[in-house]
Formats: structure tokens, C-alpha cells, sequence
């Protein structure tokens, strides 16, 4: 069925395209120059009209993210929603079920978004969990940074052997991207310890986390991974954290950008960097120091980052990194989940409540501002909020306003928020506001472009998936300044939404809750021969030291039925020679 | 004779994948390294009777049906019930406890697995206090200090102790030899004759026991010279050998989540293990029965937000167990119709329980003649998971492995039953 | 006053579920709008007059109704649930959740109660004559945060746990409880009149529990202050000499206090 979304407002920035009206056509779930007569239109007037929002860092599906949901019956209960209308029942205010995941993402206007941290052993729990996520195309970022193999061939200097065991757990994970965390730390925790800073050398393996984020972004390029290395730096939350994660920055800068596919021009992707801007020596003489870090990217060309913003809820904390969710636990004793995975990884869960009244959360929420105002470029920044460590995704569309409107974040700075954020940032003398083009480039541009797949995602040119939002705005009539609750409703609700081609969501509402998004994963190898080497150690370190047996460890392809393998023998969107059944595929 | 490898043993929570499938004409006829009760569930040496047909009860009898038939008797329960309730999905693939949840949904039915009646108390502890674990590996790797409370591995979960403790990991290379272990136990058992340290407390004193030694830990003094039958000296020593573990592990098991106050003794069970973290490194890992209830749990929880006892009745999930359990539905006389999927309710629940069940209809859906079919109404006989059908299963800290399918069999899978109830239930729904 | 009178039909064997009878939901209702508010029967919604002949006066707002149920409704929960004012009066035995999250007005029963009566309580008074379940006055699966203010009164005897994860609020029982009253107790007030078996306090790291009654078993993790003489509660002079105890020093930042009658007790003392 063709379609034409006529007379929007279209915010395209990969294609340079800002406020102008102009018709968008699709056609079998792709974007086109043209369509016939009889298509159907969609009347966009008055109305904006964006790409797809990418998500290039959230925590929606896999084992912790469970535990998220499982420990939190009183999280679940906040938000309810009952089976109806084609959906599925589900719950969960911070955690989402996966069902409620799917939709509420799709509501506002978001068709991708990326499981940023799945440990490798647990990697088929991910990919179940994305099997019952509706609507959003997909993947998950396997961890690592305190892997033994890495460590290991790290240490012997062979990136070689380094880079054919990643692609080797790529595609045994079938995961799309190198993620680390707290290089070198999490293993310290295996042992109750952490590291601190990048030169802080882990127990026995006797490697820092700067020759793991140095390693690991070269084998990066050896392999030519459409998506940088993510990194969340070490020393999360303390205060005085900036230099470490200036210095992390700095460590791969060097290295040339590589990718076998998409338009990557970054090393480097740095994540929730609201965490790593702090100053000071303790939370009593703690001052941001987000204006440092802000001055680093600016003269840096090669990083892209993502705020992880801080938006005054009751949330989960959730992560990799074991030993900062110890210490949180430790600071706020609520309730405290960890699960340590042998070989691999570890993580931790607590929850957390950001109170506006508060003075640390008051200052973490000045220090996330400060970041999406003091960098000038867009083009370095993705919106997130870590979700849902620094608060629920379902919050984008407020942290959207809050960038848009000077009045808003006032309100809340004189009002409601600690003094703190007024002390201790400058957040309240920052008067920047977003414009349309720029929101639509730190929601899906800068994102999909990083992520390696602004091929077809993030734009809105020919070629391009044709996953749409349609916003009720309309900035010829509106001031968006004043008028920022509204603007905060229509991002949450979205007039229509298109996941290939396909209406979805319709005024807020969806309407076609069965469709499932794609899985995309890396298969490739580096250097059969070497390959060869490293699996005879990896065979070798199953049998004595893993608690499953290595044929009962890959991910088989049952787990991935809309399956996108990227690089290696396959085109994108022709696994195993045939396009992936998207179209109304549902279950 | 054909040899399958890397198989996976469809019995208990430790969920080897190592066993070796002996296969003649389409049977397994013998097992590698499968322990005792795994090898008698390949080779169905227990004499166990299997169903091959659907049966449907007339009057005192079975009388052998078509699965079409069974399954429009099966539907019509459902979707007539007023608070049907689904009860087992431990012994099935994660799969088709997706298809249950989804057909609880549509028939707005109470869901609950058989946690509510093993680790359910685990599961209200964690959710008040938090869950530390790890995956098997870091017990073998590093662990040097073992603690099992309440339970008896080497006759539950007879590999346990060889994989966990006795075996050499990659710090602890002399394997046992470099480890401690403490069993925590009233009893003597074929465990506890293996430990380094037997505390052997009064029965229901784990709570008090536990009480003191997180005091002891936290540097206080308790109040009296003997807790749960523990002189105070030994409880002095327990938490010296706690503290300076490097790699801590406690195993838990029914022995603790059954005995008085049930989900506060692993609450303050969980809150010890967290608090030893303030002096070196500790987790945990419930020892967890059948082979997949942990992973009803995974699935319960990501497809509704609650990991078991989830109430559809209003459309919404709704969780509360001492409300919504299964017993609780029983006992109340609140449930209308039951039906059973992979376990055996009717050997294993109280007596009050089963009067309700005999008063209401009962779907079983199930390979063996049980205590639980001989009160059905209808019996819907499926291939057996791990053996004859694959499918997903989470060991019992979480690390999910696929089954396999070693032989062949003319029945329709769990999933594919419930799939068709399920369709046959919306049909019903829609017509009303 | 607007008096709105409930009589229960026949109680199904199938719960009702009657969150929706508080005055707050009848206000502004006219009796035959109150007849067909919907409850829940199982998995199907009904109006409230399949269940219950109801009559009476309607007012605008809750603080002038006064619901009266006219007999046992032991099969019907959720009864005044989240009612911030107004009055109810069960001249029987309800299930379980009456009164649960209530933040104003007033509930008596005048039988026994369920579990989870006063569950979330932030105020109001509720009154059981009869006996009460467990959890009364308890907080929600998973949540730190229990019953924080009003008054809960039971005349006869509750189960086990009760004020778990209390933070503030006085809860009485006249009678006998079971195990764990006080749990995790954070804060208020808990004065049991009878005994305990066990476990009174356990976890706790604010509020005071007083029991008056014999103590079976008392945990180890309490540390022994000595011997007060009538000791005063929010106000209330309680005569009599109590054993008194901080704990439980098993948590971190362990502040509970308990008071044990002397008399009957001497066996938990040191």
C-alpha cells in the first residue's frame, strides 16, 4: 500500500532539511520519490513531521532489566495497563514489561532503540525478551570491557587474537556493537573491589581500563563495526570522576574511523555522561564540572556522547558497572539486586529516587542541562536518560521541552528544584533554547548516524525505512517556548506514527500493536586462521572454567526471527538470502 | 546406536547441558553424566505410566478422545470460568509459558507457577530486599566459602555439589580442597556429612540464627548465650569465617523458605549476604527445583511486570500472593476451573486444596498419569520438553540454554496445545 | 449525614471486589446511579445492586455519607479503599484489603476482617470489633514504605506481620498476634494488648512496638536498656513496668524500641 504524508512541516537534519513543507512518499515500507494517484494521505498540515526516534542507549530487554521489573512489584503497580485493543496487557513505570515497552515507545514516536548492555552468557535472554517487543527494530550491545578473553589477549598485546574472539562473541551473542563498562572495574568487583580511574590495574589480569578502551577501540576498526565503541567510563557518580572521563576520552582519539558500513565519522561514543561530570572530592564540596567536559567535545572531533538526563523521578538504576550499584545501595540502602556473570561481566540493580528537593539530584539534573546546552554542536549529542537509571524513556518528550523552552527549566530551577542546581552548575544562567531541526537531530539523526544505520534510519530521504512520527506542533502558530506543556503532550503522543510504512500509533493510540521490528546483529570474522587459534582457547576455558558447555553457548537463529545480520557475507535486509518478514508480521 | 551430545537434562533447577543420549530406534535407551534422577527421567525407568491419547472423564471413567475434542472441552472451561486459574508451567519450555500467560490474559484468569509453593518465598524476600547472585562459574572460579542452608543437594540436586564445589575453577585450582563448606541444617544429612562445618539449628530457628549472626557480623553482642541451639562461641565463629571469605556463596534451599516465617528468613538471609559485602565478596543463588520454574518466573515477569500468583481477572496484572497464589484460590474456594500444565498439584498440594479441586473442572495437560490427572476432567497429553521438543529453559540463577530434542514424537508440544485453547478461547470470546 | 444502606444479597463463592463502595465514589451520585457503579464479580464487571439492595440519601459530598452494610459481605474486598472521608459502618465480617491506602474518614467493622486490612494506610480511623488477617496495616509487595498515618484499631486478635514496613500512624490490637508484628518497622506506633509467639520487631529500625502481653520468644539481636516504670506512648501514659529494648541490631542504623510488660516476660530479659 502506498502513502503520502502531505503538507508537514518535515525536520530531516541528515538531509539539511529545516521546517520546510514538502510531501513524503512511501512505498512497501520504504520512502520514495513518488507515488501514484490513489495513494493514501495522511494530512500532516499544521503538523511536524520527523524521522523515526533512534534510542542509541536504553535498557529494555535482558536479565537485569528483569530483575528490574521482578524485585519491583510497587514500580509495577504505578503504572498498569489492561489487554485491550489488540494489546497486550503489561506494567511497570521505570520497567516497563516488554509488551508496554514496545508501545510506549512507538507512542512517542520512537521505531528503534538499543539494549545497551547484554553480558554475553545471558545474551538468549535479551533476544527472548525483544521477541515480545512490539513495534521498535532493535539491538543489544554485548559486554566487553571485563571480559577474561579480552583481558587476556589484551595483556599478551595480541589484537589480533582480540579482534577474532570479538567477532567471534558477536556473532555467538548475534550483538551489534563493542560495549564496555567500567573497563577493568567490574572484574575488580568479582572480588568485592573496583578500580579507580584508567591506570588503576585489574586483580590478576594486571590490565587498565585504558589499554581496554585503547584495545578495544582498535579492534573496532580492524573489524569495521558500523557503531563506535560505546563506552561508560569508570569512576561513575563520584565526585572529581571529570578527569577520568576527560582522560578516557582522550585514548582513542588518534584512531581513524573505519566502518565496513554506514557513515560513522566518530571513534568514540561515550554514554550517560551526566554521570561523569562531577567535580569536587565529595558531595559536600562537589561543583559540576560539565562545562570542562562540555569544552573537551567541543574542540574534539572524534566522540559522539549521550546525556543520560536526570529527570526528577522515582526510578531503577541498572548496570554493568557492579560496583557503582554496591556503592548506591550503600548510600541509600534500598534494595539491592547484582548478578556477576563468570567470565564476562557482572551488574547491579537499585532503586533510586531523584528528588527535585534533594540536592544531588537537583545538581545532576543542572549538570545534564548543562551538557545539551554548553556543547554547541548537536551533531555530538543523543538525548537519553539512560533509561532507566536517570529516569523512565517514557520522560524524553519532557526532557525535549526542557531544551526548548528557557520558561520550563526556570519554572522548575526557581520553584522546585534544590539550590543546589543553582549553586553548584550554571544551568540557571544558560538561556539556549533547541529548535525543532535541533531536537530532531539529538532524538534520531546524531544516533542513527553513529549507530552506522542512517542508511535507513534517522532521515527522512529516499531509501530510508519509512519510520515516521507526525507531531501535533506547529511552530508557524505556536510559540514553543511558552507553550511547552504542549509541546511535551504532542512528543508524547504522537499524531501518527509509521513503523515500514505501516501506521501504528494514530492520535497517541495504537492501532496496530502486533507488528514486530528487526533484530540487527554483526556477522562477521576476522582472519579465519587466528579465529582458528582462538577458538582452541576458547574451547579449552569452556570445558574448565564456564558452567555451560561451548555448543550449548551460541544464540541460535531461532531466537531471531526478523533477523538483520550486518557486514560478513549478508546485505543488510537479506538474511539468509531473503528480505526479513516485516511487513505485518505479526506473531 | 546413535550418541546425542551436549543435551540438556529436563529435571532439576542445576539444569546440566553436558549429558550424552545413548538413542536406539527412536529411544533413549542409556545416559553419560547424567546424575541418578536424570538418567531415570531419559530412560523412564520410574515405571511411570504415559499418556498417549487425549481422555476425556465420563462419569468414573476416562474414555481416550481426539486432541480436537479435548481442546474444545478444555477452551470451553476456560472461557465459561468466572476465575479459572493456571497453575504449574515449571516442567515446560519458556515458549509455551509465553502462549499460558497470554491465554491467562484473554481468559482473565489468576496465573501461578509451582514457586508459589518452593521458592515463592524467595521471590517476596528479594522483592523486599534485593538479590545478590551470581552465575555457577564464579562459585567454581572462585567461592572458597560454600554455605548450603536447608537443603540436601547431593539428593535433590545430585550434581550440585560435584559442579559447584568439588570441581577445580580457575582461582581455586585444588577444587574442594580449597574451599570451606558449611551446611546449615536440623538434620544430618548426605550433604552435611561433606561439610567443614555442620550448624545443626533447632527446627524453625533459622530466622533467630540468622538474626544473631548478622548482629555477631555487625559487631554487636546478641542477647543470649544460645540462639536456635547455637552456643554463642560457635555463632562467634561462623561470622569470623563469613567475613573473611574472599568469594562468599550461600545456597539456599526449601528447608529455610518452608520452616517459620517462610520469606523472612531469606529476607534476612539475603540482607546477611549483603551486608558481608562490607567486608569482602558475597552472593547468593536460591536453589531452585524444576528445571524451568525459574524461567515462568523470567517470562511472567518481562510479559506482565510480575514473576507469578498474576491476577488477569480485571484486565490489568494484578500481584499479591497470599491472594492470588494458587493455593489461595484453592483454599478461598475462589477459583472456578483449573487448569494444570506441568506439575503435579494434586500429589503436592494440601488437602484443602485438592477438595477444591475436586469440586471444579480440571484440565490437565500433562505426559504422565499423576495424582493430578486421575481428578481431571480432560487430559491433554504433550511431547515431553528436552526430549522430544526443544525449547528455552533458565537455570536456576538465570542463565537461560536451549533444549534439546533427542527423539521424535506423534504428540503436539505444550506450546503448540495452548496455542490452539488459546485460538479457540478468542473465537469463544468474540462470539460472547 | 446521608446514611446509603447496603444490603448483601446472597455472597457469591466467586469475590467481589468493591473498591469502588467509599463515600467518595457515591458523592454526588443519586441512589440509583450508586445502584449501578460497577464491581468487579471474577473476571466480569457487575452493577452493585446484583449484589446489594441499596437505599437511602445521597449527598454531594463524602464527608456527609455514611455507608451502612447492613450484614456480612466475607466474600467482598477491597471495601473503602483509598476513601479520603466520610464513614462506613459493616455490621459483619469483610474480606480482605478494607480501608487499604485510606487517607481520611472513618471505618468500622463490627466483625472480623481480612488480610491486608488498612494496607498503605496515610489516615483516617479504622476500627475492627472482631478479629483481623495478616499484614494489617502493612505496605504493598516490594515497597519500603507501609502505613503512614491514621489510627487502625483491632479489638480482637491478627495474624502474622502486622505494621510491616510501618513508617508512621498507631496501629492497636487489643488481642493476640502471631509472628513478625512490626517487621521492617520504620516508624509509628504499634501496642499490642495480648501476646506475641515470635519475632516481635524483627528488622526493624524506628518506631515502638509495645506489647502487654506475654512474649514466647524474642530475637537475639536486641540489645537489653533496662526497666521503665509507665511509660508514655504519643501521649498515652501506659501503667505498668516494661522491659525495654533497641534493635535490631542485625540492620544498620538499627532505632526500634520494644516494650515488654515485666509481668510473664522475665524470660526474655537477659
Amino acid at each position: 500500500m502506498q502513502k503520502i504524508i502531505k503538507n508537514g512541516m518535515i525536520y530531516d537534519p541528515l538531509n539539511n532539511i529545516d521546517g520546510e513543507k514538502m510531501d513524503i512518499c512511501i512505498d512497501n515500507g520504504k520512502i520514495v520519490d513518488s507515488v501514484a494517484n490513489d495513494a493514501e494521505v495522511i494530512d500532516a498540515s499544521g503538523k511536524i513531521v520527523m524521522a523515526g526516534g533512534v534510542d542509541p542507549h536504553t535498557h529494555i530487554a535482558g536479565a537485569k532489566v528483569n530483575v528490574g521489573r521482578m524485585y519491583r512489584p510497587e514500580d509495577s503497580k504505578r503504572d498498569v495497563m489492561a489487554r485491550g485493543g489488540g494489546m497486550r496487557a503489561g506494567s511497570g513505570f521505570s520497567v516497563p514489561s516488554t509488551f508496554m515497552t514496545g508501545y510506549r515507545y512507538a507512542q512517542m514516536g520512537y521505531t528503534t532503540a538499543m539494549e545497551a548492555a547484554m553480558p554475553p552468557l545471558l545474551a538468549r535472554h535479551t533476544h527472548e525478551e525483544f521477541h515480545d517487543m512490539p513495534i521498535i527494530d532493535h539491538a543489544a550491545f554485548p559486554l566487553f570491557g571485563n571480559n577474561w578473553f579480552i583481558m587476556k589477549y589484551l595483556k599478551e598485546g595480541d589484537l589480533d587474537k582480540t579482534a577474532a574472539y570479538s567477532a567471534w562473541l558477536l556473532r555467538a551473542t548475534k550483538g551489534y556493537a563493542i560495549k564496555i563498562v567500567n573497563p577493568a572495574g567490574t572484574e575488580a568487583w568479582a572480588w568485592g573491589g573496583n578500580v579507580h580511574g584508567i591506570n588503576d590495574p585489574v586483580p590478576y589480569f594486571d590490565v587498565t581500563g585504558a589499554d581496554i578502551i585503547k584495545g578495544l577501540a582498535e579492534v573496532n576498526e580492524m573489524l569495521g563495526l558500523p557503531h563506535a565503541i560505546h563506552l561508560h567510563c569508570n569512576d561513575l557518580g563520584h565526585p572529581g570522576n571529570y578527569e577520568t572521563t576527560i582522560a578516557s576520552f582522550d585514548i582513542p582519539k588518534n584512531i581513524v574511523p573505519k566502518p565496513k558500513y554506514g557513515h560513522r565519522d566518530k571513534i568514540l561514543y561515550a554514554t550517560h555522561v551526566q554521570f561523569h561530570c562531577y567535580g569536587g572530592t565529595n558531595w559536600r564540596d562537589f561543583v559540576s564540572a560539565a562545562p570542562k567536559v562540555a569544552d573537551y567535545v567541543n574542540k574534539s572531533d572524534h566522540i559522539v556522547i549521550d546525556i543520560g538526563q536526570v529527570t526528577l523521578d522515582e526510578t531503577t538504576t541498572m548496570t554493568a558497572d557492579g560496583p557503582m550499584e554496591y556503592d548506591l545501595h550503600s548510600l541509600n540502602g534500598l534494595k539491592w539486586a547484582n548478578c556477576d556473570v563468570e567470565m564476562e561481566t557482572g551488574s547491579g540493580v537499585v532503586p533510586f529516587i531523584y528528588a527535585a528537593r534533594a540536592p544531588v539530584p537537583a545538581s545532576q539534573w543542572g549538570v545534564g542541562m548543562e551538557l545539551f546546552l554548553e556543547i554547541k554542536d548537536p551533531r555530538k549529542i543523543c538525548l537519553t536518560t539512560d533509561s532507566p537509571n536517570a529516569g523512565p524513556f517514557t520522560r524524553y518528550p519532557r526532557v525535549m521541552a526542557w531544551l526548548m523552552s528557557n520558561k520550563y527549566r526556570m519554572n522548575l530551577i526557581e520553584n522546585e528544584l534544590h539550590k543546589w542546581a543553582q549553586t553548584k552548575t550554571t544551568v540557571a544562567t544558560l538561556d539556549r533554547e533547541y529548535s525543532l531541526y535541533e531536537i530532531a537531530q539529538v532524538t534520531r539523526a546524531t544516533s542513527a548516524k553513529v549507530l552506522g544505520l542512517s542508511d535507513t534510519k534517522g532521515h527522512l530521504g529516499v531509501g530510508a525505512d519509512a519510520d515516521i512520527a507526525v507531531y501535533d506542533i506547529n511552530p508557524e502558530t505556536q510559540d514553543l517556548s511558552a507553550e511547552y506543556m504542549a509541546v511535551e503532550k504532542a512528543f508524547s503522543n504522537a499524531a501518527y506514527v509509521l513503523k515500514d510504512g505501516e501506521i501504528v500509533v494514530l492520535d497517541g493510540t495504537m492501532v496496530k500493536p502486533d507488528l514486530y521490528g528487526r533484530t540487527y546483529w554483526i556477522n562477521t570474522k576476522y582472519k579465519p586462521e587466528v579465529e582458528q587459534e582462538v577458538l582452541v582457547d576458547v574451547e579449552k576455558w569452556f570445558r574448565q572454567y564456564y558452567s555451560v558447555n561451548f555448543e550449548n553457548y551460541p544464540v541460535q537463529e531461532d531466537y531471531i526471527p526478523r533477523s538483520v545480520p550486518l557486514l560478513g557475507d549478508s546485505v543488510p535486509g537479506e538474511a539468509s538470502g531473503k528480505e526479513p518478514a516485516i511487513e505485518g508480521a505479526s506473531k | 546406536m546413535e550418541l546425542v551430545k551436549n543435551v540438556v537434562c529436563p529435571f532439576c533447577g542445576t539444569l546440566c547441558d553436558d549429558i550424552v543420549c545413548k538413542v536406539e530406534n527412536n529411544e533413549i535407551v542409556g545416559t553419560i553424566n547424567a546424575c541418578r534422577i536424570g538418567h531415570s527421567k531419559f530412560v523412564h525407568t520410574e515405571g511411570a505410566m504415559r499418556w498417549k491419547k487425549p481422555m476425556i472423564r465420563q462419569g468414573d471413567e476416562f474414555v481416550e478422545t481426539t486432541y480436537d475434542d479435548a481442546i474444545e472441552k478444555a477452551a470451553h472451561v476456560l472461557a465459561d470460568a468466572k476465575r479459572p486459574l493456571m497453575y504449574g508451567w515449571s516442567c515446560t519450555d519458556c515458549d509455551a509459558q509465553a502462549v499460558g500467560v497470554e491465554l491467562a490474559e484473554e481468559t482473565g484468569a489468576v496465573i501461578d507457577n509451582t514457586a508459589s509453593v518452593c521458592h515463592g518465598p524467595s521471590v517476596l524476600a528479594l522483592q523486599d530486599v534485593g538479590y545478590p547472585i551470581c552465575t555457577f562459574g564464579e562459585v567454581k572460579n572462585r567461592a572458597d566459602v560454600v554455605v548450603y542452608w536447608g537443603c540436601n543437594p547431593m539428593h535433590a540436586h545430585p550434581r550440585h555439589l560435584s559442579r559447584n564445589v568439588f570441581s577445580r575453577g580457575f582461582f581455586r585450582e585444588r577444587g574442594r580442597a580449597d574451599r570451606t563448606l558449611v551446611v546449615v541444617d536440623p538434620r544430618k544429612s548426605d550433604s552435611s556429612k561433606l561439610a567443614d562445618v555442620h550448624l545443626q539449628l533447632d527446627f524453625d530457628k533459622d530466622y533467630e540464627l540468622l538474626d544473631a549472626i548478622r548482629t555477631v557480623v555487625r559487631g554487636k553482642d546478641i542477647l543470649y548465650d544460645e540462639v536456635a541451639g547455637i552456643p554463642r562461641e560457635q555463632i562467634y565463629e561462623v561470622a569470623e569465617v563469613l567475613k573473611n571469605a574472599q568469594f562468599g556463596i550461600l545456597f539456599f534451599g526449601m528447608g529455610i523458605t518452608h520452616s517459620r516465617g517462610k520469606h523472612r528468613n531469606i529476607d534476612t538471609a539475603i540482607c546477611l549476604v549483603q551486608e558481608l559485602n562490607d567486608y569482602s565478596k558475597w552472593t547468593l543463588i536460591p536453589m531452585r527445583g524444576h528445571y524451568n520454574v525459574t524461567g515462568f518466573n523470567q517470562v511472567c515477569t518481562w510479559e506482565s511486570g510480575y514473576p507469578y500468583c498474576v491476577d488477569f481477572s480485571t484486565g490489568e496484572p494484578r500481584y499479591n500472593p497470599g491472594e492470588t497464589g494458587a493455593n489461595d484460590l484453592l483454599q478461598n474456594k475462589e477459583a472456578d476451573a483449573m487448569m494444570v500444565i506441568a506439575s503435579d498439584p494434586g500429589a503436592h498440594f494440601p488437602q484443602n486444596a485438592i477438595m477444591r479441586m475436586a469440586e471444579i473442572p480440571v484440565i490437565a495437560i500433562e505426559p504422565h498419569r499423576t495424582p493430578t490427572t486421575e481428578m481431571a476432567d480432560v487430559i491433554i497429553p504433550p511431547a515431553i520438553v528436552g526430549m522430544e521438543a526443544e525449547g528455552t529453559a533458565y537455570r536456576m540463577e538465570g542463565v537461560p540454554i536451549r533444549m534439546r530434542k533427542v527423539v521424535d514424537s506423534d504428540l503436539l508440544t505444550d506450546k503448540q496445545i495452548l496455542e490452539r485453547i488459546r485460538d479457540r478461547v478468542k473465537e469463544l470470546q468474540a462470539s460472547k | 449525614m446521608s446514611e446509603i444502606i447496603l444490603n448483601p444479597k446472597v455472597q457469591p463463592q466467586v469475590p467481589l471486589e468493591a473498591q469502588n463502595v467509599t463515600p467518595d465514589m457515591f458523592a454526588g451520585k443519586s441512589i440509583d446511579e450508586i445502584k449501578n457503579i460497577e464491581i468487579w464479580f471474577g473476571n466480569e464487571q457487575v452493577s452493585l445492586s446484583e449484589f446489594f439492595d441499596v437505599e437511602g440519601e445521597s449527598a454531594d459530598n463524602a464527608s456527609e455519607i455514611k455507608i451502612i452494610i447492613d450484614g456480612d459481605v466475607d466474600n467482598t474486598k477491597r471495601i473503602g479503599q483509598g476513601m479520603t472521608a466520610g464513614e462506613i459502618v459493616i455490621k459483619g465480617n469483610t474480606s480482605m484489603y478494607v480501608g487499604s491506602e485510606m487517607e481520611g474518614g472513618k471505618i468500622t467493622v463490627e466483625g472480623d476482617a481480612g488480610p491486608w486490612a488498612g494496607r498503605d494506610m496515610k489516615g483516617g480511623e479504622l476500627t475492627i470489633m472482631g478479629d483481623a488477617g495478616d499484614y494489617i496495616g502493612s505496605s504493598y509487595r516490594g515497597d519500603w514504605r507501609g502505613m503512614s498515618g491514621g489510627v487502625l484499631t483491632v479489638y480482637g486478635n491478627a495474624g502474622n506481620e502486622i505494621a510491616e514496613y510501618m513508617l508512621g500512624g498507631k496501629l492497636v490490637v487489643k488481642g493476640n498476634v502471631r509472628i513478625m508484628p512490626g517487621v521492617h518497622m520504620n516508624g509509628g506506633t504499634l501496642i499490642i494488648g495480648g501476646d506475641v509467639i515470635a519475632r516481635t520487631g524483627g528488622e526493624m529500625k524506628g518506631g515502638t512496638i509495645v506489647v502487654k502481653g506475654i512474649i514466647d520468644e524474642f530475637l537475639p539481636g536486641f540489645e537489653f536498656l533496662g526497666v521503665e516504670k509507665d511509660i508514655e506512648i504519643d501521649g498515652e501514659l501506659l501503667e505498668g513496668n516494661y522491659f525495654k529494648f533497641k534493635g535490631d541490631n542485625a540492620t544498620k542504623g538499627a532505632g526500634g524500641i520494644i516494650y515488654a510488660a515485666t509481668k510473664g516476660n522475665a524470660h526474655i530479659a537477659p
